[in-house]
């Protein structure tokens, strides 16, 4: 019955599911109330605070993380959808002893005031460069049989679904542009 | 003397927290035995709570209590009845918080809000501002503490006599601070005593704010807020969700995380009331200003008087003989307005710097010219010279960096493709003031020094610009230097708003550094052999210091290119030069710089409360539907500010900058739409539908 460190007390058995699915690398194993978000999962029960929760409705990307690789909205999911997939938030970007280097960028470049929505940014970036990498057009790529090529315009238009109150983002664009040409 | 930490461009203290998640916010904090609060807005506008059926709710699994006007705990009556909550059956406008529900999971607390049942009697509402609205009328004074009309020559008779004249109406719909964090607040009371993680500009405020509601001494209240998640002036001051946290947490003895939802923060915690200004200028044929008059009328709640203080930009900004300025209120049954990014300022100078680029169009004279020509090195409204005032000098510098001195004036004559192209300038002025603070600052055995303040740090990069100032105050380099901000428990400070949190706190933590080298000075012997702690407050040097008129200055300039089909505004590029007093930190300064003029922009292009009379609301009330400037909406904005030294402001000699990127912005933008299409929107925001069909125009 108990899950995490900070499982909910009262999950009713009838409307709860176990799922076990891997998180920055380690598997965790949790019940949880069927209703319980991906985010709320992570904030309320696993201890991993950094997805944020700007809008709860997938309307604003703070809570921005990567399933199987891909960038999702947590607020989203459900978390009893997850069984033997993977998940990775902002606290397991960097490596063992160092920033990785679009975290290093977003300091250098102050891509951020406030913070809050950082983390998303930086799960969408990361989301973001590999779907670049792997060809995928966006809204405004004009040759859909070329090679992406990542001009600002499409690193624009590729965090378009990332919102920053404090408005960054001519330095988060300069960081993501930074981090892909060193990539 | 300085060892010159004032000025370098340090990346911010918190930057590795920030990238890695490990920075905590208000709701963030482990707690053992934590609960949940969910609240509950009303459904009416306006009336009076007939029953509250908390049966359904409460059978809810894992709903613990439900907290509501009959059951709640009691507060003391305060002076911002906006948090005077659960406290009587009357509902003041829709959305107002008229109950709580906590439960042992955010999931239970979201369905038991649900299925609490209330019952009104309801009766009729107004909730739209109209100049003709019967309910206008002349406040005491405007927002925080200005005279509420002002008036010198005659307007009347000059106006009239001027060969040249400008009469327009501009219109601004309700504006929504929507910082990424909402108003969230971790609520726990043991032995007494309140500890709250509380998402505010300024915890000493809320700590004495929450003394008074709940009747403890202040020292018996402990508010936290290391990390804030942006404010932009909504949490200037304790608001719903601090109190209903802690009336939660006192109702179930445990601690108690609230979050407004994105939905609850578009009202009760705040907003820019929409305004109707009306301006009206005339000058000579040489473009001198004759007459100013500003006409403002804006909104407030029944609860309590929030006046925006949107004409008195114009008081100061250009001179003429003749000048007038008013304000008029209504009292609608809205949630009241509030602060949000240079109240008063920002929305007046999109007015004014507007009816300036029309005036220039009628006298046929550049507008960066037209400004040059009205400066003023005597302020117009209190008749003593500036401390200093270098609009001129940033108009100019904002031209050449620009690229327009070759500008043709000539609405619609630049055309790329199916885009037209049109450049704009606004000018941008902000008050420069303080506030008292107090700081200590220690020096350790070891050689290291600590310095404490309860500045907050909303993203504006306090912490690190305090930090800079303590190690130049100090003498030693800032590596040696530990900043603590963000808790009640430190010295009492000013709230990070007003653009005066960095001239406030920097004051008082330079007087710490000097006091404590002069004590270390005065000791016995060569070291210390333990801590030595000075304790400061600005209190009397603040208090003592001459009024004088202090403002920061700005020019805003803008190219947009506008699709001839189908009215799209896009962006080229934005430019602004600034004289803002001393710069602490260049890194932060630019963001800071950079956010409001975008924040100015969306307001040009995007944002719009869309209030419903039926409803009593706005309905776009969420990130879907309340457009702000995303990121592909900023091709270029760029900030640049001139050195300037004024000693007439602050020991640090800084003006402050959170909120004069946002002034003049919008008017930049409108007046480059202008220059592009030959058509002059005077009611924000510029969209498709209002230039649609621009193409038949031709």
């Amino acid at each position: 019955m108990q899950g995490g460190p900070e499982n909910a007390t009262t999950t009713d058995e009838r409307h709860s599911s176990r799922v076990a699915f891997e998180v920055n690398g380690a598997t965790r194993e949790v019940r949880l109330d069927n209703r319980t978000t991906l985010l709320d999962t992570l904030r309320e029960h696993l201890g991993l605070t950094g997805a944020k929760k700007g809008c709860d409705h997938g309307q604003c990307g703070s809570c921005t993380v990567l399933l199987d690789g891909r960038r999702v909205k947590s607020c989203l999911v459900f978390a009893v959808t997850l069984d033997g997939r993977s998940v990775v938030t902002v606290e397991g970007l960097a490596g063992p002893d160092e920033l990785s280097p679009l975290q290093a960028a977003f300091i250098a470049h102050d891509a951020f005031q406030c913070g809050y929505c950082t983390p998303g940014q930086l799960c969408s970036a990361r989301g973001m460069l590999d779907e670049v990498a792997r060809g995928w057009p966006s809204a405004v790529t004009d040759d859909l049989s070329a090679p992406a090529e990542l001009t600002d315009a499409e690193i624009r238009e590729r965090m378009a679904g990332n919102l920053c109150r404090c408005a960054a983002y001519p330095h988060i664009v300069a960081a993501v542009r930074e981090t892909a040409a060193t990539r | 003397m300085s060892t010159g930490a004032v000025g370098r461009a340090y990346p911010r203290l918190e930057g590795r927290e920030k990238v890695t998640g490990t920075a905590r916010y208000a709701v963030e904090y482990p707690v053992d035995g934590v609960t949940y609060g969910w609240a509950v807005p009303s459904a009416v506008v306006r009336g009076r709570i007939t029953r509250v059926d908390t049966a359904e709710a409460l059978a809810s699994p894992g709903v613990l209590a439900v907290l509501h006007h009959g059951n709640a705990p009691r507060l003391a009556p305060g002076p911002q009845p906006e948090v005077w909550l659960l406290q009587e059956p009357a509902v003041h406008y829709r959305g107002q918080f008229v109950a709580v529900v906590v439960a042992t999971s955010l999931e239970a607390a979201r369905e038991g809000a649900r299925l609490v049942r209330i019952d009104y009697d309801t009766g009729p509402h107004s909730t739209v501002l109209a100049a003709d609205h019967p309910g206008l009328y002349r406040p005491d004074k405007v927002n925080p503490n200005y005279p509420t009309d002002t008036a010198e020559g005659d307007f009347d008779a000059g106006y009239a006599a001027a060969p040249v004249r400008v009469d327009a109406t501009y219109r601004t719909p309700a504006y929504h601070n929507n910082p990424m964090e909402p108003h969230a607040t971790t609520a726990h009371w043991r032995d007494g005593r309140l500890l709250v993680h509380d998402s505010t500009q300024g915890a000493s405020l809320v700590r004495a704010t929450l003394a008074e509601l709940f009747e403890v001494p202040p020292e018996s209240v402990r508010v936290i807020a290391e990390h804030v998640g942006g404010g932009f002036g909504s949490k200037g001051y304790a608001k719903a969700s601090v109190v209903l946290a802690a009336l939660a947490a006192r109702h179930v003895d445990r601690p108690v995380r609230l979050a407004l939802t994105r939905q609850q923060l578009f009202g009760p915690v705040g907003y820019r009331t929409p305004i109707i200004q009306r301006v009206r200028l005339a000058a000579d044929a040489d473009g001198r200003l004759t007459a100013i008059c500003h006409d403002a009328i804006s909104q407030t709640s029944t609860i309590r008087e929030f006046a925006e203080q949107t004409a008195v930009y114009t008081r100061s900004m250009y001179a003429a003989p003749h000048r007038r300025t008013t304000h008029r209120l209504v009292r609608l049954d809205v949630p009241t307005p509030f602060w949000m990014r240079a109240p008063g300022e920002c929305p007046g100078a999109y007015a004014l710097e507007s009816a300036m680029d029309e005036l220039a169009t009628a006298v046929g004279i550049d507008p960066v010219e037209l400004r040059i020509r009205n400066d003023a090195q005597v302020d117009p409204d209190q008749g003593r010279p500036f401390t200093s005032r270098n609009l001129v000098a940033c108009l100019r510098d904002g031209a050449q960096r620009f690229g327009w001195a070759d500008r043709d004036p000539t609405p619609r004559a630049r055309r790329d493709g199916r885009w037209l192209i049109g450049t704009g300038v606004a000018g941008s002025s902000y008050p420069a003031r303080a506030r008292p603070s107090s700081a200590t600052a220690t020096a350790r055995p070891d050689g290291s020094f600590l310095v404490r303040i309860n500045a907050t740090d909303i993203g504006t990069g306090a912490r690190t610009a305090m930090w800079q100032v303590a190690a130049d105050a100090l003498g030693v380099p800032p590596e040696r230097v530990e900043i603590r901000i963000g808790d009640s428990d430190l010295p009492t400070a000013a709230v990070a708003g007003g653009s005066m949190g960095t001239a406030s706190w920097s004051w008082a933590v330079i007087r710490a550094g000097q006091a404590l080298r002069e004590k270390l000075r005065d000791l016995p012997g060569d070291e210390p052999s333990g801590e030595v702690t000075v304790e400061v407050s600005t209190d009397d040097e603040v208090g003592g210091q001459p009024t004088l008129p202090r403002y920061a200055y700005g020019a805003q300039f803008v190219e947009v290119r506008v699709d001839a089909d189908t009215g799209e505004v896009r962006l080229n590029r934005m430019l602004g030069v600034f004289a803002a007093g001393r710069i602490v930190n260049p890194t932060t300064a630019r963001s800071q710089l950079v956010g409001g003029m975008t924040m100015g922009l969306s307001m040009a292009l995007h944002e719009e409360g869309l209030l419903d009379e039926r409803y009593g609301d706005w309905v776009n009330h969420d990130l879907a539907t309340y457009h702000i400037t995303v990121c592909p909406d900023v091709e270029s904005i760029e900030a640049y500010w001139l050195d300037e030294q004024d000693d007439e402001l602050n020991p640090a000699g800084v003006k402050g900058i959170g909120e004069i990127g946002i002034v003049g912005a919008a008017a930049a933008v409108a007046n480059a739409v202008h220059h592009a299409t030959g058509v002059r929107i005077r009611e924000l925001p510029i969209r498709v539908d209002k230039l649609v069909g621009l193409s038949a125009l031709a």
